[in-house]
């Protein structure tokens, strides 16, 4: 009996265990794979993140210059990230909802 | 006393694909003699994706992440499995350190696995408070896990030659000190499971497999290991596990206590082996460049949460696999599970399933 | 690489695996290979961590012993490739028909190689919008 009543105590004290979430949201942790960004300045355009993306989710074209992600393929994986020559791609660590 | 006990009826009920306990669909058929099982026949095909033949149109690198999301428990584990059979073909010497950091990320994942399945085994049998404090602490490992490779469960950080992800300085104390609190968690519920009487009265003597039996289906894992075979790949010291070494935990009784016991006592296994392998760290590159295509057969089998995973890989000189093919822990231990239903009792059938940490994802691919 | 493999025939399969049973060999699984003009079907075993493979060679259409009599639990294995590669098991302890992995409406035989036109135009279906 009295070992419970330590943990009701000790429970009250510490309030619940888990996070009100759409009202609180935990900040991303650095380095989180979140979504994938592209600076257009500095993309050349070369297509090598399309031939390399496992999942199909990138489309390039030279003319005219265009560079589009769909993010509902996008497993992100950043193998893009890591492949690009101009190193214009990142992730950032902010996750996206899905509708958005 | 010669009334209708004596006159026994079949009756056949369905278990699954769609069952409170089960995370994942997987059909039994069980024949019941009134309140106990004599035969059960699996059906699965509910979840096949195809990927060992998506496998064969990606290439080679790209297989890299397809594969890994065979799993959404052990995802490294499948990427290790399959990196190290193309690195065997491709003759490629891996960095210790990224042989090292590969071992922190498996046991992490064997963390959380075994932690996600105490959790399921704790709900199977209704002791819900167990299962919410269990997964509590499992959410410390899914945040180590994000704060090392950048996602909770996908870690996408084993590549062909080494490791996509270094570890700094602060992210090991970080991961040694989520270690401290995830260890005293265990000290709070550990105890609960393995003494407590009620949890017990379920699972002792429960859906027992001798190791006769176990040895002849070919049990995996836990399973097999409950059953006093010491049997568990990572002795054969791939990664850094041969330097770190390990004793593979056995038990005997070969019942669910068993089971459980194996996998609770993995769970202090794994945080001595990622405090060893971050304690040895070495400082060497992380990966090694790789060219040109791989070519040839291999086998490359690795010791997952749930048993043994084999991939056998055939390449032909290009960029993509002949034939990618996987055997997952679970498969292998259907049959295990298949003998050890009958003689139990219809209410045990949920928790003796739960016990060999069903994957059914692993299973159809 | 691949080490310790035995070839066998259909014939003396049965055999060599029965060999096998006593000795104390475990059955990991079986692998079947597509190549375009026969199939391959390997038996991989394992004893004490040591592996070994048998590999069975034979063309398409030929009716495989199945080997469910001697090691039970490689019923669920041959179920699967007879699903996936249309491969006939002859002596199944335990025969789904082909129902083991695929509904009634799937592709037959999906893992078999195809021609490499199909094989592109199934890539560019697998490239289609979600
Ligand atoms: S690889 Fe980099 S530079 Fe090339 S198209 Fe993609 S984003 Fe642009
Ligand atoms: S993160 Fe991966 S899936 Fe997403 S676009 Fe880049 S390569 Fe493709």
């Amino acid at each position: 009996m009295f070992p419970f009543v330590t943990t009701i105590l000790r429970a009250l004290r510490r309030g619940p265990a888990t996070r009100r979430y759409p009202y609180e949201v935990r900040p991303p942790m650095a380095g989180s794979r979140g979504h994938l960004v592209n600076e257009p300045d500095t993309c050349i355009y070369c297509g090598l993140c399309v031939r390399r993306c496992p999942a199909g989710a990138l489309a390039v074209t030279r003319e005219p210059k265009s560079w589009t992600l769909d993010p509902y393929r996008c497993i992100l994986c950043a193998y893009c990230v890591e492949v690009c020559p101009k190193k214009c791609l990142r992730m950032e660590p902010s996750h996206v909802r899905a509708a958005s | 006393m010669t009334t209708a006990a004596t006159t026994t009826r079949r009756t056949l009920i369905p278990f699954g694909p769609q069952h409170p306990v089960l995370p994942e669909p997987l059909h039994l058929r069980l024949v019941l003699e009134d309140e106990i099982v004599v035969n059960a026949l699996p059906a699965v095909g509910y979840i096949h994706r195809g990927i060992e033949k998506l496998a064969e149109l990606k290439d080679f690198q790209q297989n890299v992440f397809l594969l890994e999301r065979i799993c959404g428990i052990c995802s490294f584990i499948h990427s290790l499995a399959y990196c190290q059979g193309i690195e065997e073909l491709m003759q490629l010497d891996v960095p210790p350190r990224a042989k090292y950091l590969r071992v922190v990320w498996s046991e992490l994942n064997r963390l959380h696995s075994h932690l996600l399945w105490l959790g399921l085994l704790a709900d199977s049998f209704g002791f819900e408070s167990l299962f919410m404090q269990v997964w509590k602490t499992r959410e410390k490992v899914l945040d180590l896990e994000e704060a090392t490779a950048g996602a909770r469960i996908m870690l996408s950080t084993c590549a062909i030659g080494g490791v996509r992800r270094d570890l700094s300085d602060e992210q090991i104390a970080q991961v040694l000190h989520g270690l401290d609190a995830i260890e005293r968690d265990f000290e709070s519920f550990i105890p609960a499971v393995i003494t407590d009487t009620t949890v017990k009265h379920r699972l002792v003597g429960v859906g027992v497999i001798t190791q006769q039996q176990a040895h002849e289906l070919g049990a995996v894992g836990p399973v097999a290991r409950a059953s006093g075979i010491a049997r568990d790949l990572r002795v054969t010291g791939y990664a850094a596990y041969g330097e770190l070494g390990l004793n593979p935990v056995i038990e005997t009784d070969g019942d669910c206590y068993a089971r459980t016991l194996v996998r609770v006592r993995e769970l202090h296994q794994s945080l001595l082996l990622i405090r060893k392998a971050l304690k040895r760290l070495p400082a060497t590159p992380i990966a090694v460049p790789v060219k040109g295509n791989p070519i040839g057969e291999v086998v490359s089998r690795v010791e997952q949460p749930r048993g043994e995973v084999l991939y056998y890989l055939k390449a032909n000189g290009t960029k993509t696999l002949e034939r990618v093919r996987v055997r997952t822990p679970t498969f292998a231990n259907i049959p295990a599970l298949l003998a050890m239903l009958p003689g139990n009792e219809l209410a045990d059938v949920p928790v003796i399933t739960l016990a060999i940490d069903p994957c059914v994802s692993c299973t159809e691919r | 690489m691949l080490h310790n493999v035995t070839d066998v025939t259909v014939a003396t399969l049965l055999d060599a695996v029965a060999a096998r049973f006593p000795q104390g060999y475990r059955l990991i699984t079986l692998t079947c290979v597509d190549c375009v003009d026969n199939l391959e079907v390997l038996y991989h075993f394992y004893r004490n961590y040591e592996l070994s493979h048998l590999r069975l060679c034979v063309a398409k259409g030929t009716v495989v012993p199945s080997i469910s009599g001697i090691y039970s639990c490689a019923v669920i294995v041959e179920n699967e490739l007879k699903d996936l590669f249309g491969l006939t098991f002859d002596g199944l302890v335990l025969d789904y028909e082909g129902r083991f992995m695929l509904a009634a409406d799937a592709p037959v035989a999906p893992m078999l190689r195809t021609a490499p036109a199909q094989a592109a135009a199934r890539n560019g279906e697998l490239k289609m919008e979600p």
